[in-house]
């Protein structure tokens, strides 16, 4: 348990700020009681108590937990009763996230998350660890997963050149334009209008909804807390992420890692000529432990900006990716009226990309080295106008290229075509 | 890629036998038992409910066996073809290299008739690929060669 045998521990802190989050959740959940004012304080002691118990267990957990760079795993050991003695091989690793909550901030801590690929890959995480001594670590955990033996000592810091930073205005104003903030907006006029015509009414609907609008608030919070500042930059273990308010979030995302890129263009947004690119990584669909903030949620590269310059930020994850440029045969236009306007696809050796979308404008760019399977699909609508789906599966999260609707005869030939690429593709990956 | 020499491969003719069986069964009951409820109210409902039962089930044959006769599979140089669906039909395109893991798995009914269902796993969860009905050796036999082939093929994510 010293530093002698290379066994270290967390930051003696970790149990109050994991704590304080749950705090945090509790008070969340007490706003609603008493504000319909069945302030009943044996249950508010009860909640401390809880607080109370989970500070200790904190406490235990932090007493028994240990970590240590091992070769090329990195291992934590950890349980008091059921002993887990976990060993996270580091070439395995996809990305490795610092994640540093408002209350981590004020202890000068954060918490390091190496996301793992595989069907089995889960998430290693060390929380917390001193502020000043997580990003040499993680350079040097990223170093050890890229080169392997190589360099246990550590290097000069690599130079990075920023690409793009999210202005606050347009953020602030692209979350106003989008699907939550409209219904937001709307939610709270409404409110305004009920509360002038009838205020009894409008207390009540406050005091009754309000898990629901903590909730629509948190969603559009966590939005602006995630993304505010979002800052990519260029370095050459790939591409740097870093943003936040109050919790801070910085992250690699590795070339050769990413499954699939979306670009999403709403409606409104497509007036002011913004979009929003996206990427999705390996992992598993689901997975537990995992913060709500990061589950089942691809991540922004571009929260909201202009073509220009998410073609700018596309070109450092896919080099020449394709554009969209064959349209479906005209009869599709009976079968989706309002997707035919926008479905396209188009290839190059090395990546599909497909677009689709009703309202907004999807375009979804898949390397086909990371394609799992290929499926055809035809419903039986799509058989009487002679149409064919073809899907290409990818290991991320939430996506995956549909070349939807196309004619039988071309979607066959694509497949062929499609198979035969993916296959060179991954013979050619290192 | 549907080339006309495709070499399909079908789930064991049992597969069919049980299905229409289970399918048969059901209609039967449910006809028995609608029969065994009305009966005392009026004769004729209880036969027109209990026909319409029997007429049910035939429908599911035909539906059944349908749907049996549409699974297939191929097992080419680098991928494996699993096709099936009447309404809504699919092929899927597995590479071996592809393949994280197979399993081969077989309820009480299935085993009773020799047959098992291989299941092939991707790291994507989409790629659902399962092939059933298989004759259990025959099973065992995909599943050896598959796993034989995902490892020799092996690519990462």
């Amino acid at each position: 348990m010293t530093e002698r045998d290379g066994w270290r521990r967390l930051h003696p802190v970790s149990p109050v700020v994991r704590a304080g989050r749950a705090a945090i959740a509790i008070f969340i959940v007490l706003i609603p009681i008493v504000l319909r004012g069945g302030g009943n304080f044996s249950d508010s002691y009860v909640q401390l108590g809880i607080v109370a118990v989970l500070a200790g267990l904190g406490f235990v957990h932090w007493l028994v937990t240990r970590w240590r760079i091992d070769g090329d795993d990195l291992r934590i050991e950890t349980g008091l009763i059921r002993r887990q003695s976990l060993r996270f091989p580091l070439a395995q690793v996809q990305a490795i996230d610092i994640v540093q909550p408002g209350l981590a901030r004020v202890f000068r801590v954060a918490e390091l998350r190496l996301r793992l690929g595989g069907a089995s890959g889960g998430t290693a995480r060390l929380a917390y660890l001193p502020q000043h001594e997580v990003e040499p670590l993680r350079a040097r955990l990223l170093r050890l997963a890229t080169d392997g033996e190589a360099a246990h000592h550590d290097l000069a810091p690599v130079e990075e050149r920023v690409l793009t930073t999210v202005p606050t205005p347009q953020l602030v104003a692209s979350i106003f334009v989008s699907d939550v903030g409209i219904f937001v907006e709307f939610v709270f006029a409404a409110l305004v209008v009920t509360a002038f015509l009838a205020p009894a009414a409008a207390a009540g609907l406050v005091g009754g909804g309000a898990a629901e609008l903590i909730a629509v608030a948190t969603i559009v919070w966590r939005r602006f807390n995630q993304e505010y500042k979002l800052t990519v930059a260029a370095a050459p273990d790939g591409l740097r992420l870093r943003s936040g308010l109050v919790a801070l979030n910085a992250e690699t995302i590795r070339p050769g890692r990413v499954q699939a890129v979306r670009l999403v263009e709403p409606f409104l947004w497509r007036r002011l000529g913004w979009c929003r690119l996206e990427v999705d990584l390996a992992g598993r669909q689901k997975r537990k432990g995992e913060g709500e903030a990061t589950r089942g949620q691809l991540r922004a590269l571009l929260p909201v900006g202009s073509r220009a310059l998410a073609f700018e930020l596309l070109d450092h994850l896919l080099p020449d990716a394709p554009r969209p440029e064959r349209r479906p045969p005209r009869r599709v236009a009976l079968k989706s009226p309002l997707r035919y306007r926008f479905l396209a696809w188009g290839r190059t050796d090395a990546a599909v990309v497909t677009m689709t979308g009703r309202i907004r404008r999807v375009t979804v760019w898949v390397p086909l080295e990371k394609a799992q399977s290929l499926r055809l699909t035809e419903g039986p609508l799509q058989r009487r106008l002679g149409l064919v789906t073809i899907h290409v599966d990818t290991a991320g999260r939430a996506l995956h290229a549909a070349l939807r609707d196309r004619g039988r005869a071309e979607g066959n030939e694509a497949l062929a075509d499609l198979v035969g690429l993916a296959r060179a593709a991954r013979r050619a990956q290192p | 890629m549907l080339d006309p020499d495709t070499a399909w491969r079908t789930p064991s003719p049992r597969l069919l036998t049980l299905r229409r069986l289970e399918v048969g069964v059901v209609a039967l009951l449910l006809s028995a038992g609608l029969f065994a409820l009305l009966v005392s109210r009026s004769i004729a409902v209880a036969v027109i409910a209990a026909s319409g039962a029997v007429a049910l089930g035939a429908a599911g044959e035909y539906v059944v066996s349908r749907r049996v006769r549409a699974w297939g599979y191929a097992e080419r140089e680098d991928d494996l073809l699993v096709r099936r669906g009447v309404l809504f039909f699919r092929m899927s395109v597995i590479p071996y290299g592809r393949m994280q893991f197979i399993d081969v798995t077989a309820g009480p009914l299935e085993r009773a008739f020799g047959l098992a269902t291989v299941r092939m796993h991707t790291a994507a969860a989409a790629s659902d690929a399962r092939i059933p009905g298989l004759a259990a050796d025959e099973a065992s036999r995909v599943r050896d060669r598959l796993a034989k082939l995902g490892e020799s093929q092996a690519a990462g994510l």
